[in-house]
């Protein structure tokens, strides 16, 4: 049975609504990511699954016994606020220390245990948080553009390490990506979200989507083309990901 | 014991900085400086209030002060940036206060014991509203602490373990409503805030650990209390600001304590 399931989906922020029945479930094991441009409603849909919005129409329905971690976007400590990385994975409640040291090498960070969560740079703040989504055993990760801020090889090695997590563990993975040629080396699906589910399916398939080709453009074929080949060298892309000027996220 | 007014005042004062340690970190890292000022001068309207309908003035300030902070809560985010809505709604209830104070006839109230406190006059009563003030508002973080904490770090994170950050943020606001109540016999409504801020950030460089930065808050604002009592004994100076006086030093003393390890 599936893991989270979403249902019929509309969410409204006061009348303008960023997203209009959408429906997507995601099955345990797999890594589905979504694209779409900014204002599209990606981070809208993760924050409903994670009960953050409430939907207007439509619900979210988790498995039962389904445990969820989430990495949010970016997550800023203000420097008035001292706190360990030990005492952050501790957060809300209290895990054992041989958990804290298991999700951090997990996460590719063992030694970090004792620093500040302030002074740590954007690379290893994000596996932190990766750490963190991970202590709990969960069964799905969300994540919600993780590697901003990182430079092409961070988010790379980044990825690899999600990869490697769902190896280990079989957690199943939703996450939102604007690298589209990692997004498609590294996903079982694809979900092209534009305020509705435009596209979806395998990487190839949805590549080749006029629906997908409308909102990228010709970029696509780059990231296809990589899909093809291995995904972890360092072509620089550019932006594929059309600003179509609407609010923001 | 009980019957020395300095042993009064300064239990008195104990009691806030213990109440005000909690609190005022998350004053500190949520950046609400100005809400706790906002809701102490909503308090001189209390006290108009209390005077008026002749109730108590701890329940007549922590009315106001909870009206205002559910009135923030709910109005903030609709139009207007928060430290807009919070000068409007400060001011305006300093200045319907301080009207309504004249309306009040027959009662001659001594205004600037309201506005900087009168910890050598405490009383006895007054005394255990304090300490019973305090008792709930430690208990009240105490039993949040994690909750609160993860909320502050970041919402969606709280939302996604199951927290409410809203709900968090109402109990802060109501441990703030308490506070102001309690302190306004200490150190009045213009000194409520720097006994909830100095403390916290005078701690700050002490401090590695989120709890460890409450307590370090908690002595430094008890001794603030202690040694500005004494202070004001000695120079014959207000009491009051001369607790604050002291917690302002101590403050500057860890900041050039950090100044130099920490360059930024």
């Amino acid at each position: 049975m599936s893991l989270v399931q979403v249902e019929d989906l509309s969410v409204r922020y006061g009348a303008r609504t960023v997203l209009s029945r959408v429906s997507l479930r995601v099955e345990p094991g797999e890594i589905v990511t979504i694209v779409g441009p900014n204002g599209s409603g990606k981070t809208s849909l993760l924050r409903a699954i994670i009960g953050a919005v409430k939907p207007f129409q439509g619900r979210v329905v988790r498995g039962s016994g389904v445990k969820i971690g989430y990495v949010p976007q970016k997550l800023h400590v203000d420097e008035t606020l001292p706190i360990t990385v030990s005492r952050f994975l501790k957060l809300p409640r209290g895990v054992a220390v041989a958990d804290i040291d298991h999700a951090l090498a997990q996460a590719g960070v063992p030694d970090l245990a004792k620093a500040q969560l302030s002074k740590l740079s954007g690379g290893q703040f994000q596996r932190v948080l990766l750490a963190r989504a991970l202590i709990g055993k969960p069964d799905l990760l969300l994540l919600d553009e993780a590697t901003q801020g990182l430079d092409q090889r961070g988010s790379a090695s980044f990825y690899q390490q999600i990869e490697t997590v769902r190896q280990n563990t079989g957690c199943a993975v939703l996450m939102i990506s604007h690298e589209l040629h990692v997004v498609m080396s590294a996903s079982d699906r694809v979900i092209c979200l534009n305020g509705h589910v435009c596209c979806e399916g395998t990487p190839a398939v949805v590549a080749s989507a006029p629906e997908y080709r409308a909102l990228f453009g010709s970029g696509t074929g780059g990231a296809l083309a990589l899909y093809r080949h291995e995904h972890d060298h360092g072509h620089d892309h550019g932006d594929h990901n059309h600003d179509h000027s609407e609010a923001a996220e | 014991m009980l019957d020395d007014f300095m042993v009064r005042a300064a239990l008195a004062g104990i009691g806030v900085a213990f109440a005000a340690a909690p609190l005022g970190c998350f004053v500190v890292w949520r950046r609400m400086a100005y809400f706790g000022d906002a809701t102490a001068h909503a308090a001189i309207l209390g006290v108009a209030l209390s005077l008026a309908f002749s109730m108590s003035i701890f329940v007549g300030t922590m009315t106001v002060a909870l009206l205002m902070a559910l009135v923030v809560n709910v109005l903030s985010g609709r139009g207007y940036a928060m430290d807009t809505l919070l000068g409007v709604l400060a001011h305006s209830a300093l200045a319907f206060g301080l009207v309504a104070v004249s309306f009040i006839s027959g009662v001659r109230i001594d205004l600037m014991a309201y506005l900087f406190g009168d910890i050598l006059a405490v009383s006895r009563v007054d005394l255990s509203v304090i300490w019973g003030g305090a008792a709930v508002v430690v208990a009240l973080i105490g039993w949040r602490w994690s909750a609160l904490l993860t909320s502050t770090l970041n919402e969606d994170l709280a939302y996604a373990s199951g927290i409410n950050p809203k709900r968090e943020q109402l109990v802060l606001t109501i441990a703030l409503a308490i506070t102001v109540a309690v302190a306004i016999k200490v150190v009045g409504v213009l000194l409520i805030a720097a006994m909830l801020i100095i403390p916290a950030a005078a701690a700050r460089p002490l401090s590695r650990t989120p709890e460890g930065m409450a307590v370090a808050a908690g002595l430094i604002g008890m001794l603030s209390a202690i040694i500005g009592l004494r202070a004001a004994y000695v120079f014959d100076t207000p009491a009051g600001p001369s607790i604050v006086c002291v917690a302002a030093v101590t403050f500057l003393a860890t900041s050039v304590l950090r100044g130099f390890r920490h360059e930024r």
